[in-house]
């Protein structure tokens, strides 16, 4: 029991959630009638099995880091920023724009500029949240829910009045910024991966060198350890807020980039939301907000919901399945608690 | 068109699409009353639609008429109820952290809920259920010159019962000892224990008491605005029950007024085509307006909006 203290606790209880989480994925299929043996075989099928699901795999996994980094940066300043989604929707926007705009232009510079216009927007829509909560104590949970709305609608009324193109959507990007490229698509049997995942990489590289090895990501880790210490200790608790939101924003907005650069390479007026930035959230949970188990979580669920796709068509088990599977992996890691509890109660027993 | 014709528009709309949003967000009081946030109404909601279209449907085949969708609200109440319990283990009893415990609630039931219309219909949405919770005139009170027409005519029971429920909520949260218990647990909750409240047992209540109106909000959502139940039914009307709760000040009456207000925006972004003089202002003002407002009164730019002090911290027993 050992690997349930310290340092070791971090790898430990999501490795136990994630196994626990399938557990009851398994179970639910047996009570409903499917076999959950079969159905997972297809499911690890469904994401290894050749080149073109793996690529769908990475291609999945793109915004998802990129989500997940925006969630993990907040809470490592004691901030939960649930308005990843909309701050994603504003970036996917803002990059479709400046993928519009600008004919001719080198794809060196076209798409270093959309990726940053996205980032820009994520940011200064996430500026609203921290600015409030810095200012006025607004608890930050609250204000990016309804931000979210907010951009849902404002970014489709925006598409419907400036941006209208035949199918409810935006026109194609031009070339030039597009992230999208047939090398990868030819070595990966035809599927959408695009160069994406390099931008999400360097975000998590970005993220782990901002937070360890800069004086900015000291003074932010310690607000969020404790505010009132950092206080007395002279950092501007206020301005590590807004910046904190401001910077996960920044993440957000380009994830929705991937999106809007990479995968589709428009933007289509939203019914609803693209649940990548709420995912975002399990990916940042699962990964203990560190960067690198960000990018193994978002593995993770990445390639969950694409083998889930090979698990409906070999099973006839609904997709929904895996968001069953993710929702329990989540309370897991939420009540690790639990976990706790147990493993002292079998420690106490050991000594006895 | 004239002013009254304008009322009788857009008046019975606001009430109509108000009344899931106020059995949700009475939900949420009582949650957040005792110091459990409640980001799960979502997910409640949304399970409580599910089981309102299907029970409808199944009352049908039992042969209940039109009973049937009377008879799913109530089903719909058990299951939030069941379905809350969830977020209580994990956020009262595990001290997980209560919104993330709550975004699970959300996942957990968009899956389950889409998995079981799978497996049950074999189909993406439920049929559409026959025995709707139909309009229809109050006696007697719809004869009354004026207020009958705008507030007693092609109406929804479901909507009185709101209202009504909201005075009742009311009541009991601040005239009754129970009431008290609830408030004092998201207040201080040691001081409550010091006092011999049983702070896990208030909110466990509280936390399923939020269940069951979610459940029941959720359904009359399904059976009357809806008709069926698919994986577009609840986009965003639990967050939007959160809002009336915050923009309501915690306090029922108060979530009632800002549900009324929210529905009335609802109602004018889509009836808004008909009235002169509304025609020119963009539907996207009035679909962020509950939003917006929401941030503003927030920040105290509309009347300022204090949370109950103990919310979401888990209690443990002496911890200082």
């Amino acid at each position: 029991m050992k690997l349930l203290k310290g340092k070791w606790s971090n790898i430990t209880v999501p490795v136990l959630s994630v196994a626990l989480g399938l557990l009851v994925g398994g179970i639910i299929m047996l009570v409903s009638g499917y076999n959950p043996l079969v159905a997972y075989a297809a499911l690890f099928n469904g994401i290894f099995s050749n080149s073109y699901v793996l690529g769908e795999t990475i291609r999945q996994m793109t915004p998802l880091i990129l989500s997940g980094l925006a969630v993990a940066f907040a809470f490592r300043t004691g901030l939960f920023n649930i308005g990843v989604e909309g701050q994603l929707l504003v970036g996917w926007l803002a990059s479709v724009y400046v993928g519009l705009q600008f004919d001719g232009l080198s794809p060196i510079v076209h798409i270093p500029l959309a990726v940053l216009a996205a980032a820009v927007a994520g940011a200064m829509w996430a500026f609203v949240p921290g600015f409030l909560k810095a200012k006025y104590h607004v608890h930050e949970v609250i204000t990016t829910i309804m931000m979210n709305y907010v951009a849902l609608h404002v970014v489709n009324a925006i598409i419907r009045t400036y941006l209208l193109a035949p199918g409810e959507r935006t026109d194609q990007i031009n070339q030039s910024a597009s992230l999208q490229s047939s090398f990868l698509q030819t070595i990966t049997d035809f599927s959408r991966l695009h160069y994406g995942f390099v931008v999400a990489i360097i975000g998590a590289i970005i993220m782990w060198f901002l937070l360890w090895k800069t004086t900015t990501g000291y003074e932010l880790r310690s607000v969020g350890f404790n505010k009132y210490a950092s206080e007395y200790a002279g950092i501007n608790v206020q301005r590590n807020i807004i910046l904190s939101m401001v910077i996960s924003g920044a993440f957000a907005g380009a994830a929705g980039a991937m999106e809007g650069l990479g995968t589709y390479g428009y933007m289509t007026v939203m019914a609803d939301f693209t649940g990548v930035g709420f995912d975002g959230i399990a990916v940042a949970l699962l990964g203990a907000n560190s960067a690198f188990g960000v990018v193994l979580a978002s593995a993770l669920f990445g390639g969950l919901k694409i083998g889930a796709l090979n698990m409906q068509s070999v099973a006839q088990v609904p997709t929904q399945l895996v968001e069953i599977v993710i929702a329990m992996i989540i309370f897991f890691v939420a009540s690790s608690y639990l976990i706790h509890w147990i493993s002292n109660r079998v420690n106490k027993r050991g000594k006895i | 068109m004239d002013f009254m014709q304008i009322l009788q528009l857009v008046i019975p709309a606001a009430i109509f699409s108000a009344a899931p949003l106020i059995f949700t967000a009475l939900g949420g009081v009582f949650s957040e009353r005792s110091g459990v946030v409640n980001i799960g109404l979502e997910g409640l909601m949304l399970m409580g639609a599910f089981t309102g279209a299907l029970f409808t449907i199944l009352g049908e085949q039992w042969g209940m008429g039109a009973a049937s969708p009377w008879f799913s609200l109530i089903v719909a109440i058990i299951v939030g109820m069941l379905f809350s319990l969830l977020h209580a283990v994990a956020s009262i009893s595990f001290k997980a952290d209560q919104v993330v415990s709550g975004v699970a609630l959300n996942f957990l039931a968009a899956g389950l809920a889409i998995f079981l219309v799978k497996k049950i219909f074999d189909a993406g949405q439920t049929p559409i259920i026959q025995e709707r919770i139909y309009k229809t005139d109050v006696p007697l009170l719809s004869d009354i010159p004026f207020i009958g027409p705008l507030f007693f005519s092609s109406a929804y029971y479901t909507s009185y019962i709101a209202i009504a429920l909201a005075f009742v909520v009311w009541w009991i949260l601040f005239k009754t000892p129970f009431g008290l218990r609830l408030r004092s647990v998201g207040e201080h909750p040691m001081a409550a224990d010091t006092m011999g409240i049983n702070v896990t047992k208030m909110r466990y209540v509280a936390v399923m008491l939020s269940g069951g109106f979610a459940g029941l909000g959720g359904a009359v959502y399904a059976t009357s605005i809806a008709g069926n139940f698919s994986h577009a039914t609840i986009s965003g009307q639990g967050f939007m029950a959160l809002a009336a709760m915050i923009f309501g000040k915690w306090h029922p009456l108060g979530a009632m007024g800002a549900a009324l207000f929210f529905g009335l925006a609802q109602s004018l972004s889509i009836t808004g085509q008909q009235i002169p003089g509304l025609k020119e202002i963009p539907e996207v003002y009035l679909l962020i307006s509950p939003y917006v407002l929401t941030i503003l009164a927030l920040a105290g730019l509309v009347g300022r909006a204090d949370a109950p002090k103990a919310i979401g911290q888990p209690y443990e027993k002496g911890k200082r």
